[in-house]
């Protein structure tokens, strides 16, 4: 009854969403961890505050995020006239704001479980700001990069918010996806498995290269 | 063998049915222990959902009887696919072809003219394409592939993408291009993207009433080619719940409930949505 998807298709909403989320993941990580790092070595006002919205913002429902940046991008919104709904910039807004918090909120997490004495021994040694901060990174730089695998594995896995951002307009933003949920809607769960497999692999294959890193980083450190 | 078990069945569930109907006519009176029960699935589609058609109906018809609903709104191919499949007792469609083919191939017992409303195309309030003067809705869609105007497909096999498709195919035009976008998604959403992306498109006109913060405007409406029937059909499956489906379908084609659906939709938006049709054919 239901062919399966043609290989040029499959391939298309594969690097679309590859391109998506790791963009997204890419601009959530160079947000995420200073912000976390800041987060948990600073001590200032509201710093409670600010943990507990990081925290927060850790499980925040995929579409309030995506019915937030959709409102703020229709013709009618603030940024209506940058033209970004329904494009593929538009997700990659929408996906920064999902994996963002995680990021932070691991790091935050990470280097404040590193020893508590450390960043002052590393200042007594003569380590400026940017060398105590590189250290502190490599020293959590496990925890580091399961954040950055958490931030990537929530943004390519969500489908309310590049729906509602992206439009799952064939050819132009459709992602694995909102092409799954399409297709089910359809009563086409053929397509719609080879979908998920393809969208499995491609998590896999990505924190494959993450987890090497990870553990090669755990091996030299051991040595 | 067990098919005929089943005819006879329905048959029965049949008449048990309008004994229990004809016995309680002022709807909620006392019921009678040979009336249908338990529950019943209602697979229809997303323009009685979108428009709030169905909020209104499915709890009457609960209170009227012993069944319990569970609504599946989807497009009318997958409705009428989970009623070929014995996933659902009811079907509430506006896919006539698909329709016909399904009754043809066995799957249904009883189909009946509910209602209908009308299609209308839809377009940004400065029609580029010029359509509003087209004179019809098939030269209104060549004048569209001529300009290369946007136009927002649902493209998910529902009935109004159907209906979309067999309009093309009337206008001897094959639509591709960057100008046609396929969304995947129901009339709800394709509206929302028509609208910001100043596309034309073709909706039902009671999901495009019930849809808010749209700037698209009707181009073009009326005619025997933008007509939408919606027929209820028995799901015949084993496993179905065949009385509460046959209740259902005589309660949604029965008088009172025809004038509830006269008029839906009045108090809200100023015109009915949907025009009560059965006893038509």
């Amino acid at each position: 009854m239901s062919a399966p998807p043609g290989a040029a298709l499959v391939w298309e909403l594969v690097g679309r969403t590859a391109a998506v989320s790791l963009s997204a993941t890419a601009i959530a990580m160079l947000i995420g961890v200073p912000a976390g790092t800041a987060l948990g070595l600073l001590r200032f006002r509201g710093r409670r505050a600010a943990a507990t919205a990081v925290n927060t913002g850790m499980a925040l429902p995929t579409v309030v995020v995506g019915l937030v940046v959709a409102l703020v991008l229709f013709r009618s919104g603030p940024l209506g006239s940058l033209d970004l709904i329904y494009t593929v910039r538009g997700m990659i807004i929408a996906q920064v704001l999902i994996a963002a918090p995680l990021i932070t909120g691991i790091t935050m997490a990470a280097i404040q479980a590193l020893p508590e004495e450390l960043p002052d021994q590393l200042r007594a040694l003569g380590a400026n700001r940017r060398q105590l901060v590189t250290r502190l990174w490599l020293e959590a730089r496990l925890p580091l990069l399961a954040a950055v695998m958490a931030g990537f594995g929530h943004a390519v896995s969500e489908v309310g918010a590049v729906t509602m951002v992206g439009g799952n307009i064939h050819g132009q933003t459709q992602v694995l996806t909102t092409a799954i949920v399409e297709d089910v809607g359809k009563g086409d769960f053929r397509p719609a498995l080879v979908y998920g497999a393809v969208l499995l692999a491609l998590a896999f294959a990505v924190n494959a290269v993450l987890t090497s890193v990870q553990q090669r980083g755990a091996a030299w450190a051991r040595s | 063998m067990t098919k005929r078990c089943w005819a006879v069945a329905v048959l029965v569930a049949a008449m048990l049915a309008t004994a229990a109907c004809g016995s309680d006519s002022s709807a909620d009176g006392g019921s009678s222990t040979s009336a249908p029960g338990g529950q019943m699935v209602l697979a229809t589609t997303t323009s009685t959902r979108d428009t709030g058609l169905l909020d209104t109906l499915v709890p009457a018809f609960e209170h009227a009887g012993k069944c319990s609903v569970k609504t599946v709104a989807v497009g009318s191919g997958q409705a009428i696919d989970l009623g070929a499949r014995g996933q659902a007792d009811v079907l509430l469609v506006h896919s006539p072809d698909a329709e016909k083919t399904f009754m043809a191939q066995g799957h249904g017992a009883s189909r009946l003219a509910v209602m209908h409303n009308d299609f209308v195309l839809l377009g940004p309030p400065a029609d580029p394409a010029k359509v509003s003067h087209a004179g019809g809705v098939v030269p209104a869609l060549q004048a569209i592939a001529d300009a290369k105007a946007s136009f927002a497909s649902r493209a998910d096999d529902s009935g109004t993408n159907a209906k979309e498709l067999k309009l093309w195919k009337q206008a001897g035009i094959t639509p591709s291009g960057s100008w046609y976008i396929k969304t995947g998604q129901g009339m709800g959403p394709t509206l929302t993207i028509a609208s910001q992306k100043r596309a034309y498109t073709l909706s039902d006109r009671g999901t495009f009433l019930a849809t808010k913060n749209l700037d698209s405007k009707i181009l073009v409406q009326g005619g025997q080619p933008l007509q939408n029937p919606y027929h209820v059909i028995v799901v015949k499956h084993s496993g179905t719940n065949v009385g509460c489906a046959q209740a259902f379908s005589r309660w949604i084609t029965g008088a009172p409930t025809q004038r509830v659906i006269a008029g839906f939709g009045k108090r809200q938006y100023g015109q009915a949505l949907f025009h009560p049709d059965a006893g038509a054919q």
